[in-house]
């Protein structure tokens, strides 16, 4: 186990860039009997190719114990993992299924049978244009992706049209894994300077609505500069903003 | 790929805070966006970014035959391209509409006003004359593709520089410019296109639109002038109707944002000019800023952070005569102009006073608090009438 492991360990926390290659040697770990057969699992941007795990993603390489290596990079275009929760605007209704915008290469489909209390009777009032707060249940390179508004107990769950109004804007992939990590720090520091209502969808999606218009966008802006900013910036500004709103 | 769709709620906020007078990015209602004009190392070539929309321009000559009917004139041509690089939804090889309106704005802005000498780049009558091409590319975009694409691509024919020539009975013979050094093209003006987007009906204007104000915006008004305020042309799309009072007061606007541009290119072109004679190194490798992450530098979003009310009762308290304020262009690095700095506005119409940066800038607000020009139907500021050759230009 520490072979595979002592390979990533230099490099934990580092930059890398896509052609890096970690190499380990099979036999040698399968040879050691004194120790278990040892898996780890490579998240987005690594890739394993016989001896060598490849990079094909730039950013940093993070680890979280016992086994979990990935790359946190900094992109823009969201490809559909299934699972994760993004926020959609509705573009068609045809049928019985919702054709719904994530911001990936192609549209995703959300039956109106998806949601929560829905019936064949029952349907659900979802107008072209709406937003809605989705979950992805299929999502592969052949198919087409399914979005459904609720969970395996058929709860909503948080899930479902919203939006009324509020602000809608796009930021990169990377800030939204940070505001959504547990120990994020922006939306603690943000929510200091005044309430806000906030969804966050792992496509890059963020709504916001505050108590007017203008801070509405005041949120909007920082949320948006704090993409290359580092925590003193941060604070600093988010300070100055306290400062003079209130 | 398809183009993103606006929600209801964008659009419901959008219209929301027009009509609150704010904009998304906290400029005012008639400010632009930050200009920055590049030149490449190759004579007529030309960046021009306007906030997050970015334009190249190349010009090209070769030595074509006239046509018939006019055997001593040189030949203009514009092409406008819009790549999937641009933004997802352009597709590469079709014919959009946006892409038609864009190709025949430049053309009517550039070729129909005469602002380049034709008889100038004739060779020999009838047989030999230079034909000029202008390739505009959109690299990014993020609205106002127009007044970016005409400040491109008038500043790229003025930086380009033709080879010499020199004709013998029917010989031509075409100088590299190691022989003899070229000559640059005979710019009479520089016209330049300034967008108006109109929304509820008329009712709320802004000039230089981003994208997301381009889906909700109900027309466009699309004025083109030079310096010497003759206006070009003028185009208003999208089917509202305009009053007399509303276009007239369009092209007062556009009259000082293309004095302001017209300055920050000569600014840009003298400055390229100096350092090519100087023989420092230009390009635009040189106006990247060294050292720093570029990637995913976003320019600093003006914030209002100060409560709004409050000091604007005390500027206008305080104001007095405004003087002429006209912001002089920053020169970045070598190769470049620049006007304003992202954070507070440095044009010189300035309205609103809910905007505010640091209390610090009190004195440069209050010398511009006189110049307030409001947009909406019910109007008692006085209409001046541009002057009249201009208008029977216009076409």
């Amino acid at each position: 186990m520490d072979i595979i492991h002592s390979c990533f360990k230099a490099q934990i926390g580092e930059v890398v860039l896509p052609g890096d290659v970690f190499r380990f040697n099979v036999s040698s770990v399968e040879d050691d009997s004194s120790v278990k057969a040892e898996k780890i699992i490579c998240g987005p941007g690594l890739r394993r190719n016989g001896d060598e795990i490849q990079v094909y993603k730039s950013g940093i390489l993070r680890h979280k114990q016992p086994n979990l290596y990935w790359i946190d990079s900094q992109q823009k275009r969201y490809v559909p993992v299934k699972g994760e929760s993004v926020i959609g605007i509705v573009t068609a209704k045809t049928g019985d299924i919702f054709k719904v915008d994530v911001g990936s290469s192609e549209q995703a489909s959300l039956s109106y049978l998806a949601f929560e209390g829905a019936t064949k009777r029952n349907r659900p009032n979802v107008q072209v244009g709406d937003l809605v707060y989705a979950q992805f249940i299929i999502a592969n390179k052949d198919m087409e992706p399914e979005l459904v508004c609720i969970d395996s107990c058929g709860r909503a769950n948080g899930m479902g049209v919203f939006g009324a109004d509020g602000l809608l804007f796009k930021v990169s992939l990377g800030l939204v894994r940070r505001l959504l990590s547990p120990q994020s720090e922006i939306v603690k520091d943000l929510e200091k300077i005044f309430p806000f209502e906030m969804v966050v969808g792992l496509n890059g999606r963020v709504w916001i609505k505050a108590k007017t218009i203008q801070q509405t966008l005041i949120v909007a802006n920082l949320l948006e500069s704090c993409e290359n900013m580092t925590a003193q910036q941060r604070q600093a500004l988010f300070k100055r903003v306290a400062d003079g709103a209130l | 790929m398809r183009e993103t769709p606006l929600s209801n709620c964008e659009r419901d906020f959008l219209l929301k805070s027009i009509e609150a007078k704010k904009r998304l990015d906290g400029r005012q209602t008639y400010d632009y966006r930050n200009i920055k004009i590049t030149f490449g190392t190759d004579y007529g070539c030309c960046t021009v970014c306007l906030g997050k929309t970015r334009v190249l321009a190349q010009v090209s000559c070769e030595l074509v035959p006239p046509k018939d009917a006019r055997p001593t004139e040189g030949l203009m041509f514009f092409n406008l391209e819009l790549s999937p690089m641009a933004s997802p939804g352009f597709q590469s090889n079709r014919q959009s509409e946006l892409l038609v309106t864009l190709n025949r704005q430049l053309e009517r802005c550039l070729r129909n006003s005469r602002c380049i000498d034709t008889e100038s780049l004739c060779v020999i009558s009838g047989e030999k004359v230079w034909q000029i091409r202008v390739d505009v590319h959109v690299l990014n975009h993020d609205g106002n593709l127009m007044d970016a694409a005409s400040v491109a691509a008038i500043s790229a024919l003025s930086h380009f520089k033709r080879p010499e020539v020199a004709i013998q009975g029917r010989d031509v013979t075409v100088f590299s410019p190691e022989e003899r050094d070229p000559v640059p093209l005979s710019v009479y003006h520089m016209p330049i296109c300034v967008s108006f987007a109109f929304f509820q009906q008329g009712t709320y204007l802004l000039v230089d639109p981003c994208e997301k104000e381009e889906q909700v915006m109900d027309g466009l008004l699309v004025i083109a002038m030079n310096k010497h305020r003759e206006i070009c042309f003028i185009q208003s799309s999208g089917g509202i109707m305009l009053l007399k009072d509303q276009v007239l007061r369009c092209s007062k606007i556009a009259s000082v944002k293309v004095s302001e541009i017209t300055e920050l290119i000569s600014k840009a072109l003298e400055n390229d000019k100096r350092v090519r004679k100087e023989g420092g190194k230009f390009g635009f490798a040189e106006s990247v800023a060294k050292e720093r992450i570029t990637v995913l530098t976003r320019e600093e979003a003006p914030l209002e952070m100060t409560d709004v009310q409050a000091t604007a009762d005390e500027i206008i308290s305080k104001a007095d005569a405004p003087p002429e304020v006209v912001p002089s262009p920053v020169i970045v690095a070598t190769g470049t102009g620049q006007v304003g700095e992202g954070l507070q506005s440095t044009w010189g119409l300035e309205d609103d006073d809910d905007e505010e940066e640091e209390m610090s800038d009190l004195t440069e607000r209050e010398k511009k608090k006189d110049e307030v020009m409001v947009i909406s139907d019910s109007e008692e500021e006085e209409v001046v009438i541009l002057n009249q050759a201009g208008q029977s230009k216009c076409s």
